[in-house]
């Protein structure tokens, strides 16, 4: 706690005592972006550099993402690889399974616009024709480093959020946008 | 026990859905178990939650262009999906790749074997309950990949083998580097052993469990090392070598009882022998092989002499098929004279491989669906295409 109350500008602290004021705003948001849970939810190519991504190398737990293999507990969705459209209802369903706050990360060609499968049949055009995306990733496949960057993008937005208007969560989900300011 | 307690404890069937989203199915497979207790009674494969039309796809796209759609098909390995792919194209075509060319393809698809089936290794375990593998496998495959990364450029797809050759010559220092992997990897091999192979635990959970006999995986049509693990040592590698396969000296593993460990142990074998023919083929690009004269292979000749950039084969078909780390997988190409392919089929050996479940699962513990799943590696990609 030490480095966060020293290193933080909106934490004040009374003098002489062990009191420490902050805004609830700020207190949430820091504890929500400092812990995002994913689903373990891989789709196509781009769930083996997720894979990767939280493995060895790259290590994404020191950013607090921990994958979590049930939506009741995940905060953020990625959707990595390509949405077929037998496989979009069981996604709206996951995505719905969610606890508010949720975010989506869209990753990598296939889920922000169809990518290499543009002209397909079977194939829908960009995951954000379905559920709400919070930050596309681009790229075939991008890379863990890419995901990590999409993460810091989302926890920079997180910080955004304020109580008064419902966390910046619900209002303007169906149009696909969050309230921020 | 009275007539009437009997009755009331009396258990019906139940269905559960495995999938699409979970865990441990490695995609979007979703398994329509129904259960009686904790006994699976039928076992549906219900495939098709990433179709995205590549076969339709590849109608729509030039030779050239074609070739990322196969990187798409199984994404863990790539190199082997591009080679099978331009081999078919190749033959329908009649071009002939330069040796060079070919010795880089066998060691490419030898080296994407390995990171294959380390991430077998890794979910695999991860799917047995102990995470420290998954680590431990991830480290050794981020090596290929930076390999792969010096010589093509990408990490996981890669598009590195091209309709009569290549599409670069190793960097400068790459094969020091290649050579430096394989004697850190090999004995990490023994590594992969103390921490899994043989520990009681995961033995209990492997050993006997979803047992495939020799004549049920033929029928099936398996292929690859969950074909070998039951006994027949096909490998189109000894049985049809393409490429270099056939001046290269290796063995084709293979187990006895064709349960899970024994499926996994393949794998495990196979990465030890992947890693011998790697170091031959580096030998042989080095120059210190044995090279028949006149078969030098001159670096920077990686390429077949004058292979237009819009490719028109001739009218008429093909067919190419390797040994992929997942088994028999191959192309068959129809060619009616344009730049695009009048039909291009995919013999993918995951497909074939998910199609047996529906036997093995019936009988078979909830607990051990899980298992038999994993042991199979399948790549959704490869299986609904």
């Amino acid at each position: 706690m030490g480095i966060i109350l020293d290193n933080l500008p909106k934490i004040e602290r009374l003098p002489g005592g062990g009191i420490a004021l902050t805004t609830a705003d700020f207190l949430i948001n820091w504890s929500r972006n400092s812990s995002m849970w994913p689903l373990t939810f891989g789709l196509a190519c781009c769930a083996i550099e997720m894979m990767a991504a939280y493995a060895s190398r790259f290590d994404f737990e020191r950013m607090g993402v921990f994958p979590r293999p049930t939506p009741r507990q995940a905060d953020v969705m990625f959707v990595a690889g390509t949405v077929a459209k037998k496989m979009a209802p069981p996604i709206i369903r996951i995505y719905k399974q969610m606890p508010e706050p949720k975010f989506v990360i869209a990753m990598g060609g296939c889920a922000n616009c169809g990518g290499p499968f543009y002209d397909s049949y079977s194939v829908v055009k960009g995951v954000d024709r379905i559920i709400p995306v919070d930050v596309y990733i681009p790229g075939c496949p991008p890379r863990p480093e890419a995901l990590m960057y999409a993460v810091i993008k989302l926890q920079q937005k997180i910080r955004l959020m304020k109580v008064k208007n419902g966390h910046g969560a619900t209002p303007l989900q169906s149009a696909g946008a969050r309230k921020l300011v | 026990m009275t007539q009437e307690s009997s009755t009331a404890l009396k258990t019906g069937q139940m269905f559960i859905n495995f999938g699409p989203q979970h865990p441990s199915t490695h995609g979007v497979l979703r398994i329509a178990l129904t259960v009686e207790g904790e006994v699976v009674v039928k076992a549906d494969p219900d495939v098709g939650y990433l179709h995205r039309g590549i076969e339709k796809l590849f109608e729509a796209r030039n030779y050239s262009q074609g070739l990322i759609l196969t990187d798409r098909l199984d994404y863990v390995s790539a190199m082997p999906n591009n080679l099978a792919y331009c081999l078919a194209v190749e033959r329908l075509a009649a071009v002939q790749p330069p040796l060079r060319a070919q010795y880089l393809r066998v060691m490419v698809s030898e080296l994407t074997r390995i990171a294959s089936h380390l991430v077998f290794f890794g979910t695999f375990s991860v799917d047995m309950g102990a995470f420290t593998p998954f680590l431990y496998a991830f480290r050794e495959r981020e090596m290929i990949l930076d390999l792969f990364e010096m010589l093509c450029g990408g990490r996981l797809l890669y598009s590195y083998i091209r309709v009569g050759g290549v599409s670069a010559d190793c960097p400068a220092g790459w094969e020091e580097k290649c050579g430096e992997f394989i004697t850190f990897f090999k004995p990490r091999l023994k590594d992969y052993d103390t921490l899994l192979s043989f520990n009681p635990i995961f033995k209990d959970r492997t050993a006997n469990v979803g047992r495939i006999s020799a004549a049920q995986a033929l029928s099936w049509g398996l292929s690859g090392p969950n074909l070998r693990a039951s006994g027949p040592d096909y490998d189109v590698r000894k049985a049809e070598p393409y490429c270099v396969y056939d001046k290269l000296d290796f063995t084709v593993p293979t187990g006895k009882t064709g349960s899970c460990w024994d499926r996994y142990y393949c794998r495990m074998l196979e990465m030890g022998q992947s890693a011998e023919i790697v170091l031959q083929c580096l030998d042989a690009l080095a120059g210190t092989a044995c090279l028949p004269a006149g078969r030098e292979l001159p670096p920077g000749e990686i390429m077949a002499k004058g292979v237009p950039k819009i490719l028109k084969p001739p009218a008429g078909q093909a067919y190419a098929h390797i040994e992929a780390s997942r088994g028999d997988l191959g192309f068959y190409a129809v060619s009616d004279g344009s730049p695009t392919p009048y039909r291009m089929h995919v013999r993918g050996p995951s497909f074939l491989n998910v199609a047996i479940l529906q036997e093995i699962l019936a009988g078979c513990k909830i607990a051990d669906v899980v298992a038999v799943l994993g042991s199979f590696d399948i790549v959704l990609g490869e299986v609904d295409r």
